[in-house]
């Protein structure tokens, strides 16, 4: 099965563009602006949107590699794009321990004795360091990208099965969902516990959006525009709704049944629950139905921000978490009034953006022969960032 | 959060009349609320003897050598006496830092044979949080942990994380905040939102808990209040007369 369309979906930047937006905003504690994000209004959240479509473009891009120049050199640019995002995550981390560092030297307060504990791991980095590069100690809100390595690591074998057979590779990666929530597999992490993404469960989301960019969701589309499907998708979303009420106003709690409540809970992020999967599925197909690929609004200027995050992923989303850091340090440092954190939002995005942009420009450059690289050296590019 | 904090306080409208906690923990009231009731505390309190157990972690005490007296669990002791007149009320606390919920539920079938209380108040969700135990663990401990302290003839109030915004961004306390609100629910005991009443009162002022110092004064004062709003959650939840949370607002 090939690609079915060779001019990228402008969609999948735009909606992955928001998604880091969100996974910005998100990712600040006490954010006072992160009530716009859409994890309070339901079950599923960014990391969905994101895991999904980078799972489609993941096989939009190398699935014409491999196509082109065959498994191995398909796999190699597929390992080479793992190996960048573990460089990045390391980086990161190079931060975060800075961060942490000085929060240590300079805070204390007696009320916050057990909470400082925390910062023990200080105190051993010889072991902290070394399970981190292990990918096993992850610091809070950086679980995304050991998620995306190791799903990448292992994409070469399931975008070989996916180009023979799709409906077997889509089958296969939903029984390995279906072994990990059986069997309880998961990788262990450092000091306790195990990844807070589980990669048996959310393979599953990331499979998928390669199986939809290789043709399935064409043929899903008769099935997306039917009223029935839209009818069931948008009655889940105002249940989801209904029930993220609950979590804020305590007393509508008294009006969800109790067999409705032993049913639903807990949500398991972790493990990827159905209930997040089935209102990803909702919010996609209401998205499909209502913005059609060929919208002119797509190529105007209101949404040119979100889809320019959106086409240069990685970058965007390595910058948003050092921005999360920098604005919860300006909040702990400076101000936490709510008009600062509505301005450290707004200018993290713009942020986000203006670097986004001048990646794309300087691409562009590039690829005109005005950079230091002759523009064929980097085919594996023109579908756009993975 | 915040501004849903504040929209949440606002929308709750107003609770029933606090006499005599700190005006300054007031702004909290509405957080409060639970649907549950406490029946063992009930009757304790109509045969005039209440006895409550205080487990917890190192978030339920203060340092220094008057620690123990200002920390919340001599509060709560304190606020009781003071609201349940001709009540006799005994408040013991079994406090170390750095447990696990599932290190204290190992203690809790001892503690509560040696002091039989009508009420457990059990904190905890931090130090499980810091160490990243598996969710699934921590749950099934605040489970076990229940079902002993009801066994043994306990109510119990759970208590969760402190909000502390200078570590927030290193420890992940929204998962056992989540499942320390559903293991409450599932068996219908009250939980005092401690994270969302410390949210609220950093978001309105009312305490600087982003400050970086080593005086006492300002913990002594949240630990103040923390008792008296845990008094106030107590005794409403006690009242043997109708659910304090029919008549929706909303």
């Amino acid at each position: 099965m090939a690609p079915v369309s060779t001019e990228r979906d402008l969609r999948l930047d735009l909606f992955r563009g928001l998604a880091l937006w969100l996974i910005f905003l998100d990712h600040i504690p006490s954010n006072a602006v992160n009530w716009v994000t859409i994890r309070n209004y339901g079950f599923s959240d960014a990391t969905e949107i994101f895991v999904f479509i980078s799972g489609y473009t993941a096989a939009f891009v190398y699935g014409r590699a491999m196509q082109q120049h065959g498994f191995i050199i398909a796999s190699a640019r597929v390992l080479k794009r793992a190996w960048q995002i573990y460089v990045a995550h390391v980086f990161l981390l190079a931060i975060y321990l800075a961060e942490i560092a000085y929060v240590a030297n300079s805070f204390d307060n007696p009320l916050y004795a057990e909470e400082m504990g925390v910062l023990d791991f200080l105190k051993n980095p010889d072991v902290t360091i070394f399970q981190a590069l292990l990918l096993k100690f992850k610091p809070v809100n950086m679980d995304v990208l050991p998620l995306y390595i190791l799903l990448l690591a292992w994409f070469p074998p399931m975008l070989w099965l996916l180009l023979r057979t799709p409906s077997i590779a889509l089958l296969s990666s939903a029984t390995l969902y279906a072994l990990m929530w059986l069997f309880e597999w998961n990788i262990p992490a450092y000091p306790s516990g195990t990844w807070v993404f589980n990669p048996f469960a959310w393979q599953l989301l990331f499979v998928f959006g390669a199986w939809c960019a290789l043709g399935g969701a064409q043929n899903l589309s008769r099935w997306l525009h039917s009223r029935v499907v839209v009818g069931l998708a948008i009655a889940y979303l105002v249940f989801a709704f209904a029930i993220a009420m609950t979590w804020y106003f305590p007393r509508l709690a008294v009006f969800v049944p109790k067999f409705v409540g032993d049913a639903i809970y807990p949500i398991d992020k972790t493990n990827l629950d159905v209930l997040r999967i089935m209102h990803f599925l909702s919010l996609a197909v209401i998205t499909v139905v209502f913005v059609p690929r060929d919208w002119p609004a797509l190529k105007s200027r209101i949404f040119w921000p979100a889809i320019v995050c959106g086409q240069h992923s990685l970058e965007t989303f390595c910058l948003g978490v050092f921005l999360s850091f920098f604005g919860h340090f300006v909040f702990t440092e400076v101000s936490n009034r709510v008009l600062t954190q509505v301005i450290v939002s707004i200018f993290g995005i713009a942020i986000m953006v203006a670097v986004a942009a001048l990646i794309s420009w300087y691409r562009q450059a590039e690829r005109r022969g005005g950079g230091p690289r002759p523009p064929a050296a980097r085919p594996g590019y023109a579908g756009g960032d993975v | 959060m915040r501004g849903r904090l504040l929209l949440l306080a606002l929308l709750l409208g107003c609770g029933p009349a606090w006499a005599e906690s700190p005006a300054e923990c007031r702004v909290a009231e509405n957080l409060l609320e639970s649907s549950f009731r406490l029946p063992q505390v009930t009757r304790a309190l109509a045969a005039k003897r209440l006895t409550v157990l205080v487990v917890g972690a190192g978030s339920s005490q203060l340092p220094g050598s008057s620690g123990t007296g200002n920390a919340y669990p001599a509060r709560l002791e304190h606020a009781l006496a003071q609201q349940l007149p001709g009540v006799e009320v005994k408040v013991t606390t079994d406090v170390k830092a750095k447990r696990t919920a599932a290190e204290m539920v190992k203690v809790l079938p001892a503690l509560l044979s040696a002091t039989k209380p009508a009420l457990l108040v059990w904190q905890t969700g931090t130090v499980d949080a810091m160490l990243a135990i598996d969710p699934d663990q921590f749950s099934q401990a605040l489970d076990m942990g229940i079902n002993i302290a009801h066994s043994a003839g306990a109510d119990v109030v759970l208590i969760n994380a402190q909000y502390s915004p200078r570590t927030e961004s290193m420890i992940a306390l929204g998962t056992y905040a989540e499942d320390t609100r559903w293991v409450a629910l599932q068996h219908e005991v009250p939980l005092f939102d401690r994270f969302s009443i410390m949210k609220l009162w950093a978001g309105l002022g009312t305490f600087d808990l982003y400050s970086a110092t080593k005086k006492l004064d300002i913990a002594e004062r949240v630990h103040d209040c923390i008792g008296w709003l845990l008094a106030d959650l107590v005794i409403t939840a006690a009242k043997p007369e109708e659910p304090p949370v029919n008549g929706s607002r909303n």
